[in-house]
């Protein structure tokens, strides 16, 4: 059976998806980058058998070199897994490791217009991983506890240095966690919607990448944007899946 | 070429070993960037050699027109009227402005967050490591943004030649009529220096001579429609580089050289790419010399420039002067008829430069437009969401870059303009 490959290669972690000629998932595999995501790369793929590889994600064209694939953004092979799983949405959110992105999308799939964030780590996976862990929580007790929370605390930075010595001062003044908690997430979701409304204003939203896995962060957006919030199955594995459908030429 | 010009870097006041690595870094950089291209024109030969001498032979061919009585004068901005200068016996130079340079010292000057250009003009300075600037009998520094004449300021404390020209905000009459006073007043500072006067015949000469250079470069972005591009948008961006160093005789000769060629070219149907790859016109920020990151990423992903809407681009040269007039003043009206109609951000409104940026888009079959604003640039970053808006309108895509000198981006960059690309296909 003829199968073909699309690897994601991002700032926290490489996901390999493998899928048949039809677009059908085969096996799904994740890894941490590492320090050496070339290595990492090639461990995962020894153990698979592909006809075409894509690569996608930021190490994208270290690996063209290393292993003469061929590569595609991030944002167009997110907007191809995102239109598998739903193939009518029209706008795409994916918040990954370090970056996060609003793309939206022509009524036939095409890309019509995307934002980035900035160099910086704000409004990214990587923001929340740092803050859950100056709170103390794993990350699945974090969105949890946001979403337990009672009171809003208004977080004002979106560095995530100064942010985290905000949320040192506010635990040191007595503040509870879980409000902490609620208004970090809050204040991605501030971030997150400015590039989303740049892009688009209305209709469903497809949520991928690793933050889609957080709960509060799905149900905050749906609040504050009034949209419709759309999570594929394993939300992490959009932009590998999306190249492996590219690879496969679907 | 570091020991045939030793004796002169010394006697100019320059830093050797930190010029040593500057020239380093910008010989890597051109290997890298431009000579790795395929297919480039074989006139292009010519620039190739004018970069290998730029700190060299030029600065000896302007210490040579020193010792024979001429002045030079530098500037940062394309409306210090060149024409005004030659025609007083004085050769006009752009500045150096496009790299990054001793940032610390800068940053007691400059606050962190000034735009790269201006760090850049303090930093060649206090770095000293421009030839060009340790050359110059007069530096102007011309009221543009609030940046650039707040920085004059403090570059007043660095350099003792500093002569500020105050600029229009605003298109109107009394806007134009400011433009005049200040090309007067140029001119008379420029003939106290020289100890020449401007003379009718002088000034229409100049004019000739400028006009030429602006209608070579004309010449070369409008064959730069055909498809393939028979040039790349970094040897067109860098020829238009050079245009701020050379001597205007032999660049104007020299482009219209490649432009015979590219004519050549073009018939016979050959580019410097394959055709039908998307075409992107570059919109915004000058882009100077040694700056040439953003066109590189665009051009090592997949597509080309087909033109820039820039100071350092169309922008800069586009419109010529009418040099029929009988006198000075007359002529220095049609000076200022040509300059006024720059469409730089600096004015409010600047409604010119978004029917530029459609009509070259247009007109060089661009598949959609990148916006290049320098971190900080208030008037272009400003500008670039009406004119992104204004061109979706119009169904032309438009991608917002804002970036600065450093390399720090450049994954990020790549990523944005790679999926711009990719949209375009």
């Amino acid at each position: 059976m003829s199968s073909f490959a699309g690897v994601d290669i991002g700032s926290r972690s490489i996901e390999l998806v493998l899928v048949d000629a039809a677009g059908q998932i085969l096996q799904q595999m994740q890894a941490d980058t590492g320090f050496d995501p070339m290595a990492e790369a090639k461990r995962m793929l020894a153990e698979v058998e592909y006809q075409q590889i894509m690569a996608t994600g930021y190490g994208r064209n270290l690996f063209e070199i290393s292993f003469d694939a061929t590569t595609v953004t991030e944002i167009k092979a997110h907007a191809c897994g995102a239109r598998a799983c739903f193939p009518t949405a029209e706008t795409v959110l994916d918040i990954g490791g370090q970056d996060s992105k609003a793309i939206a999308l022509f009524p036939n799939g095409k890309v019509k217009k995307f934002e980035m964030n900035d160099r910086c780590a704000a409004g990214t996976g990587k923001f929340l991983e740092i803050m859950a862990k100056a709170l103390g929580f794993s990350l699945s007790e974090f969105s949890e506890q946001a979403l337990a929370a009672t009171s809003d605390i208004n977080i004002s930075s979106m560095c995530t240095v100064f942010a985290e010595s905000e949320v040192t001062s506010l635990i040191g003044r007595g503040q509870s966690r879980q409000a902490i908690a609620r208004g970090l997430h809050q204040s991605v979701v501030r971030r997150v919607k400015t590039m989303l409304n740049r892009v688009s204003t209305e209709g469903d939203i497809v949520f991928t990448g690793g933050v889609a896995n957080n709960a509060c962060m799905v149900q905050f957006l749906a609040e504050t944007l009034q949209r419709q919030i759309l999570v594929p199955p394993q939300p992490q594995f959009i932009g590998a899946y999306g190249a492996a459908l590219l690879a496969a030429g679907l | 070429m570091s020991e045939q010009y030793q004796k002169m870097w010394t006697e100019l006041g320059l830093d050797l070993k930190a010029h040593d690595a500057l020239l380093g870094v910008l010989s890597e950089a051109y290997q890298k960037i431009f000579m790795a291209q395929d297919n480039r024109p074989q006139a292009m030969s010519y620039f190739d050699f004018v970069m290998s001498e730029v700190h060299g032979l030029r600065i000896k061919e302007l210490l040579d027109e020193k010792a024979a009585g001429r002045k030079i004068i530098g500037s940062y901005c394309v409306f210090v009227p060149e024409e005004i200068a030659l025609a007083a016996n004085a050769t006009l130079i752009g500045l150096c402005t496009g790299a990054d340079f001793a940032t610390e010292e800068v940053e007691k000057y400059l606050p962190r967050n000034t735009c790269a250009l201006i760090k850049s003009a303090f930093g060649f300075k206090l770095g000293r490591v421009c030839p060009y600037l340790e050359t110059t009998d007069m530096v102007v520094g011309e009221n543009t943004c609030d940046g650039k004449k707040k920085a004059y300021e403090s570059f007043k404390e660095i350099i003792n030649n500093l002569y500020v020209m105050d600029l229009p905000q605003v298109k109107s009459a009394n806007g134009k009529a400011l433009l005049k006073a200040e090309y007067v007043r140029f001119k008379e500072a420029v003939e106290q220096l020289t100890g020449v006067k401007v003379t009718v015949e002088s000034l229409k000469a100049a004019i000739k001579l400028v006009n030429a250079k602006r209608a070579a470069m004309l010449r070369l972005y409008q064959l730069r429609a055909a498809d393939p591009a028979p040039i790349s948008g970094l040897d067109a961006l860098l020829a238009n580089q050079v245009f701020f160093y050379d001597n205007p005789e032999r660049f104007t000769a020299s482009v219209n050289k490649i432009c015979d060629e590219l004519e050549q070219r073009i018939k016979e149907n050959t580019g410097a790419f394959p055709a039908k790859l998307p075409r992107i016109l570059v919109s915004g920020c000058p882009q100077a010399m040694p700056n040439w990151k953003l066109p590189a990423i665009i051009e090592t992903s997949g597509a080309v420039i087909v033109g820039e809407e820039s100071c350092v681009g169309e922008r800069g040269v586009r419109n010529l002067v009418d040099g029929s007039g009988d006198s000075v003043d007359e002529m220095l009206d049609a000076i200022v008829e040509r300059y006024f109609q720059v469409d730089c951000a600096i004015f409010t409104p600047n409604c010119d430069r978004l029917q530029h940026i459609e009509q070259m888009a247009k007109a060089y079959h661009a598949d959609g437009v990148i916006h290049y604003g320098l971190q900080f640039c208030t008037p272009y970053l400003m500008e670039s969401m009406p004119v992104q808006k204004a061109l979706e309108q119009k169904n032309i895509p438009c991608l917002r870059i804002e970036t600065d000198y450093s390399m720090e981006d450049m994954g990020q960059l790549k990523t944005r303009v790679e999926a711009f690309i990719e949209q375009l296909k």
